[in-house]
C-alpha cells in the first residue's frame, strides 16, 4: 500500500480544483491534485459562452444587479449572502484570470468583451445586459488551459489518472482519500490534513446529457456514503438547447448573439412565455416551454425538438422589429468569428450549417444545482445549523453553496468555480497551518477494496452497460423536466430494481489490473445509482414547483411551506441504504431582510421572493 | 447497416495477448451518423468489456480519444460512421508506448509540452486601476488559432520526425509555445524561442504537413511552426503574423 502525505489533497482538476490548488499552494500549503483525468480533459473545458462579471465594459453594470439576477434565476432558493459574494468576487476573479493570461475577446477600447446571456439584466430586471466575458465560444477551455498552465508554472504536484474512490473519516473529521492508480490498478492512500472535492457533476444519470462520460458524481457519492448529507438534489438543470438526440451543448451565447427558437409553425414561441426576455429567459423557463410546445403538437416533425435559428436574415429581421441599432446587425462573418465551435459541432454531427439552416435542439441534462453542502469558504457543512465537517472542502458543480438555488443562470457555473475554488483554496491553506495530522485508522482501504473485489469477481448475468442505460432512461422519462408523484414513484421503483441487480447480479469481462476501465465504469455506475436515487427521493418529497423542479401535481411555488433547502443523508449501507430527508435548512434571505430593516416598502424590496416574470 | 471494426489490441497482463494482435467486431443496426466513439462503446458495453480506451467529453473538446482510424489520426468522437465506411481499422496513435489496447503512455507528450514554458509570463505590476491589461482585438487574433489546442496529441503522433526521434518536442508543444510567443501581453517570448532553437526544437520539423490535417480543431499547425521558425530567424516576434493574413 502506497501512502502519500500532503497537507491538502484536491480531488479533481477542473476549474474549481485548479483554482483551489493555485491559491492554496500560493499561500504556502503543500498541495496534491488527484484526478481521474489529465487536467485538460476536465469538463470545465466544455463550457462555451462566457463567465459573468459586472465589469461594465459595454453596458452600465453593478455586482448588485448580478446578485439580483442570480437570486431571481434561482427562484429565490438561492442563499442571498452567498450570491452577493459570488457577484462581487466575480469581478476580481475575472480580472485575475486576465492577469494570468486568459485570452478574452476584446472591445474596441481593448477591454474584455462581454455578451448577453439568459437572465442577466441591468437595474433589477430592466433590460438584458452584456455581462458574459467571453473568449469566442470556448471560454471554459480557455479558463481550464490558463489555470492548468499557471499550475505548471507554480509547480503544483499532480497525480493524473488516479481515481478517488473513498474518503477516510476519523472521529468525524476527514483524514484523506483513497484512490486507484488507473495505470496499475493499485490502491493509494492520500493522507491529508484537508481534502477538497472538486469532482464535478453527475449528468450521466440521464440519457440525453451535455455531460462528459466522466461525469459520474464520484465525489458527491463518496461524501454521501461517508456521512455528509447532500443538499437540494431535486434541482437538476435541463439546458434548453442540446443537439437533438445527442445532447451536445449549444451555448446560450447563440441566443445571446440574437439566435431565436422557432417551433414547427414558424413561430418565435418564447414571445408568449417570456414577453420581455423572450429567448433569453432563464433555462428552466425555456426548457419547459419547449416541452409544452411539443405537447401541443408544435415540435419540428412532431419529434420533440425545436429549431434554433442564428441565420443573419432571421436574427436581423427580429432585431429590426425590436428597433435595435443597425450596428448590432450580424452577418455570416460575425457568426463564424463568435461561434466557431458551435458551427463545427453542427457541421460535424448533423451535417447542418447554422449559417444557412437552423439547428435542431432539445433540452439536455446539464447541471446539478445541488451537491455537497458548503459555506461560502467551501467548508463542507453537515446539518441545517451549518456545522463544519473538519478537514472537508468542496467547490464547483459537486458542491452546493447555494448560489444557484433552484435554477442556475448561464455563466454562473464558471463564476462559481473560480470564486469558491479560490476562497476554498485560501481557507484550506489557513486550516492546514493550524490543524494537526489525524492518525490513519488501520486498514483504511479494506472496505473499498472489498467492494472492488466484489465487482471484479461477480458472476451474475447483468452487464453494467445495460443497467446504466436503463437508469438513464428511467431518469429521463420520470425525473426530467416535468414530474408527478406517479412518475417519480415509478423512477424510485425502477432504481430499486436496478440497484438490486447491481449488487447481486452483475458481471464484468475484464479481470486484469492495468487500466481496467470495465471495472471503473462498473464502480461509477454504483455512484450514479446513489445520486439518481437521492435525486428522485428528494424530488418526490418537495411538493411544489420551483426552478428546475417542476411538478404537474403541484404547479405553483409555495414559499409558505417549501422555501427551504433539502438535505438528504444515507446510512452508509451500499446495497440497501436507508435515507433521511429533511427540509429544515433555511434559505438565507439576508438581503431582503436588510431591505425590510431599512424600512423599504414592499414594492421597493428587490430581494423579496416574488413570482418570476421574464 | 453492419459495420466491421478491426481493432489493434494488446494486454500486458493476459498470456498470449502481450503482443499486439488484431480483433474483428461486427456491429449491426449502425446508423451512418453514429459517432465512432459510440460504436467503440457498443463493442465495450455489449460484446467485450475488456476493450480499453480513453474518452470523456464525446464531442471533440477534451482531447482524450485520439486514435488512428483507417490510418489517420482522429478523435473517435468527431468521426461519424459515414466518414469511415463499413470496414474500419482502429489502432493506437503512433510514437508513444502502448499500455493496453488503444491506451498509450501520454507522459512523454505532456513532458514535451511542459518544456516550452506553456504559461503566461508578465512580471510588470498589474494596471493601477485594478482592471484588465489592454489588448486590441487585432492583437488578440494573432494567436487565436493556437489557443484552440486541446493537447490530444493527434498532430505530434502523426509526425514522422517525432516517430524517428521521440526527443523532438513535436508540433503540439510548438503550438503551445506559439500561443504565448505571439501574445502581445507576454514577456517570455525570447526564452521560449531559445528553448525551441535547441536541437530538439522547431528545426526537427521538416514541413511534412501531416500535423495540419490531423488536427481535430483545424489549427494550421504547420503554419504556426513556420511562424515560430521565422521569429527565431528574425530575432523578434512582431511583424511575423500580419493581421490581414489571419483568417
Amino acid at each position: 500500500m502506497k501512502v502519500h502525505k500532503h497537507e491538502a489533497i484536491i480531488v479533481g482538476a477542473g476549474g474549481a480544483g485548479l483554482m483551489a490548488a493555485l491559491y492554496a499552494s500560493k499561500a504556502g500549503a503543500d498541495v496534491a491534485v488527484v484526478s481521474k483525468l489529465y487536467p485538460t480533459r476536465s469538463h470545465t473545458g466544455a463550457a462555451q459562452g462566457g463567465i459573468g462579471a459586472a465589469l461594465g465594459n459595454l453596458d452600465e453594470d453593478k455586482p448588485i444587479y448580478h446578485t439580483y439576477d442570480t437570486v431571481k434565476g434561482g427562484d429565490y432558493l438561492t442563499d442571498q449572502a452567498a450570491a452577493k459574494i459570488l457577484a462581487e468576487n466575480a469581478v476580481d476573479a475575472v480580472i485575475e484570470l486576465e492577469h494570468m493570461g486568459l485570452p478574452f475577446d476584446r472591445t474596441s477600447e481593448k477591454r474584455i468583451s462581454q455578451r448577453r446571456f439568459g437572465g442577466h439584466t441591468r437595474n433589477f430586471g430592466e433590460e438584458l445586459v452584456r455581462r458574459a466575458c467571453h473568449a469566442a465560444d470556448r471560454t471554459g477551455h480557455m479558463i481550464l488551459q490558463t489555470l492548468y498552465q499557471q499550475c505548471i508554472k507554480n509547480e503544483v504536484h499532480f497525480f493524473d489518472e488516479f481515481q478517488v474512490v473513498d474518503m477516510i473519516v476519523v472521529d468525524g473529521a476527514v483524514a484523506g482519500v483513497i484512490a486507484i492508480e488507473l495505470g496499475t490498478g493499485e490502491f493509494h492512500i492520500f493522507h491529508g490534513k484537508a481534502s477538497f472535492f472538486a469532482s464535478g457533476g453527475w449528468g450521466r444519470c440521464w440519457s440525453v446529457t451535455s455531460n462528459a462520460h466522466a461525469l459520474t458524481g464520484d465525489g458527491a457519492a463518496i461524501a454521501l456514503r461517508r456521512g455528509a448529507p447532500l443538499e437540494d438534489m431535486e434541482f437538476f438543470q435541463f439546458h434548453p438547447t442540446g443537439i437533438y438526440r445527442m445532447g451536445i451543448l449549444i451555448t446560450e451565447g447563440v441566443r445571446g448573439e440574437g439566435g431565436v427558437l422557432i417551433n414547427s409553425v414558424g413561430e418565435r414561441f418564447m414571445e408568449r412565455y417570456a414577453p420581455s426576455a423572450k429567448d433569453l429567459a432563464s433555462r428552466d423557463v425555456v426548457s419547459r416551454a419547449i416541452y409544452l410546445e411539443t405537447r401541443e403538437g408544435r415540435s419540428i416533425k412532431n419529434r420533440g425538438y425545436m429549431h434554433l435559428d442564428i441565420r443573419p436574415q432571421t436574427v436581423n429581421r427580429y432585431f429590426a422589429e425590436e428597433g435595435r441599432d443597425r450596428g448590432d446587425f450580424i452577418d455570416d462573418a460575425t457568426i463564424e468569428r463568435k461561434l466557431p465551435d458551435i458551427l463545427d459541432f453542427c457541421r460535424t454531427y448533423l451535417g447542418v450549417d447554422p449559417v444557412k439552416e437552423p439547428m435542431p435542439v432539445q433540452p439536455t441534462a446539464h447541471y446539478a444545482m445541488g451537491g455537497i453542502p458548503t459555506n461560502v469558504d467551501a467548508e463542507v457543512v453537515i446539518d441545517a445549523a451549518g456545522t463544519v465537517m473538519p478537514g472537508l472542502y468542496a467547490a464547483g458543480e459537486t458542491a452546493c453553496v447555494s448560489v444557484h438555488g433552484a435554477n442556475r443562470l448561464g455563466t454562473n457555473s464558471l463564476v462559481d468555480l473560480v470564486v469558491f475554488g479560490r476562497r476554498g483554496g485560501m481557507r484550506m491553506a489557513e486550516f492546514v497551518k493550524e490543524a494537526d495530522w489525524k492518525a490513519l485508522p488501520s486498514d483504511p482501504e479494506g472496505e473499498i477494496r472489498a467492494e472492488f473485489e466484489r465487482i471484479r469477481n461477480s458472476t451474475g448475468k447483468s452487464r453494467p452497460g445495460e443497467l446504466r442505460a436503463k437508469m438513464q432512461e428511467t431518469m429521463m422519462e420520470n425525473i426530467g423536466v416535468f414530474r408527478t408523484q406517479e412518475t417519480m414513484q415509478k423512477g424510485i421503483n425502477d432504481l430499486a430494481e436496478l440497484r438490486e441487480r447491481f449488487y447481486t447480479d452483475i458481471q464484468i469481462d475484464d479481470k486484469t489490473r492495468v487500466f481496467n476501465t470495465d471495472l471503473m465504469e462498473a464502480w461509477e455506475l454504483g455512484a450514479l445509482l446513489d445520486l439518481a436515487d437521492v435525486t428522485a427521493r428528494t424530488a418526490i418529497e418537495r411538493k411544489e414547483s420551483r426552478g428546475a423542479h417542476s411538478r404537474e401535481d403541484f404547479k405553483e411555488r409555495d414559499d409558505e411551506n417549501w422555501l427551504a433547502h433539502s438535505l438528504i443523508s444515507h446510512d452508509g449501507a451500499l446495497a440497501d441504504p436507508s435515507y433521511t430527508v429533511s427540509f429544515d435548512k433555511p434559505v438565507d434571505l439576508s438581503l431582503w431582510e436588510e431591505e425590510i430593516a431599512r424600512g423599504l416598502p414592499e414594492d421597493k424590496q428587490k430581494f423579496r421572493p416574488k413570482a418570476r416574470v421574464y | 447497416m453492419d459495420v466491421t471494426f478491426r481493432i489493434r489490441r494488446q494486454n500486458p497482463e493476459v498470456a498470449g495477448k502481450e503482443k499486439p494482435y488484431w480483433q474483428d467486431f461486427v456491429l449491426s443496426d449502425v446508423d451512418p451518423t453514429d459517432r465512432v466513439l459510440e460504436m467503440l462503446h457498443r463493442i465495450k458495453w455489449e460484446q467485450d468489456g475488456s476493450l480499453s480506451l480513453r474518452r470523456s467529453c464525446a464531442h471533440g473538446v477534451c482531447g482524450s480519444d485520439a486514435m488512428r482510424i483507417n490510418g489517420v489520426n482522429r478523435l473517435a468522437c468527431k468521426m461519424l460512421v459515414q466518414d469511415v465506411g463499413e470496414r474500419v481499422q482502429i489502432e493506437p496513435i503512433l510514437g508513444l508506448p502502448v499500455i493496453k489496447d488503444l491506451i498509450v503512455d501520454m507522459e512523454p507528450f505532456f513532458d514535451h509540452y511542459k518544456r516550452v514554458m506553456p504559461f503566461f509570463v508578465n512580471d510588470n505590476p498589474a494596471p493601477e486601476d485594478g482592471r484588465e491589461r489592454l489588448q486590441t482585438q487585432e492583437d488578440r487574433e494573432l494567436f487565436d488559432d493556437s489557443t484552440k489546442c486541446i493537447l490530444c496529441a493527434c498532430c505530434t503522433t502523426s509526425c514522422p520526425s517525432f516517430w524517428a526521434n521521440g526527443h523532438y518536442v513535436g508540433p503540439a508543444a510548438i503550438v503551445g509555445a506559439h500561443r504565448f510567443i505571439f501574445d502581445t501581453r507576454d514577456q517570455a517570448g525570447q526564452e521560449r524561442l531559445d528553448v525551441l532553437s535547441e536541437p530538439d526544437g522547431v528545426w526537427r520539423c521538416r514541413t511534412i504537413f501531416n500535423c495540419t490535417p490531423a488536427c481535430p480543431r483545424d489549427i494550421e499547425v504547420t503554419r504556426a511552426i513556420g511562424e515560430v521558425k521565422l521569429a527565431i530567424r528574425k530575432g523578434k516576434t512582431s511583424g511575423i503574423i500580419r493581421p490581414n493574413e489571419v483568417q
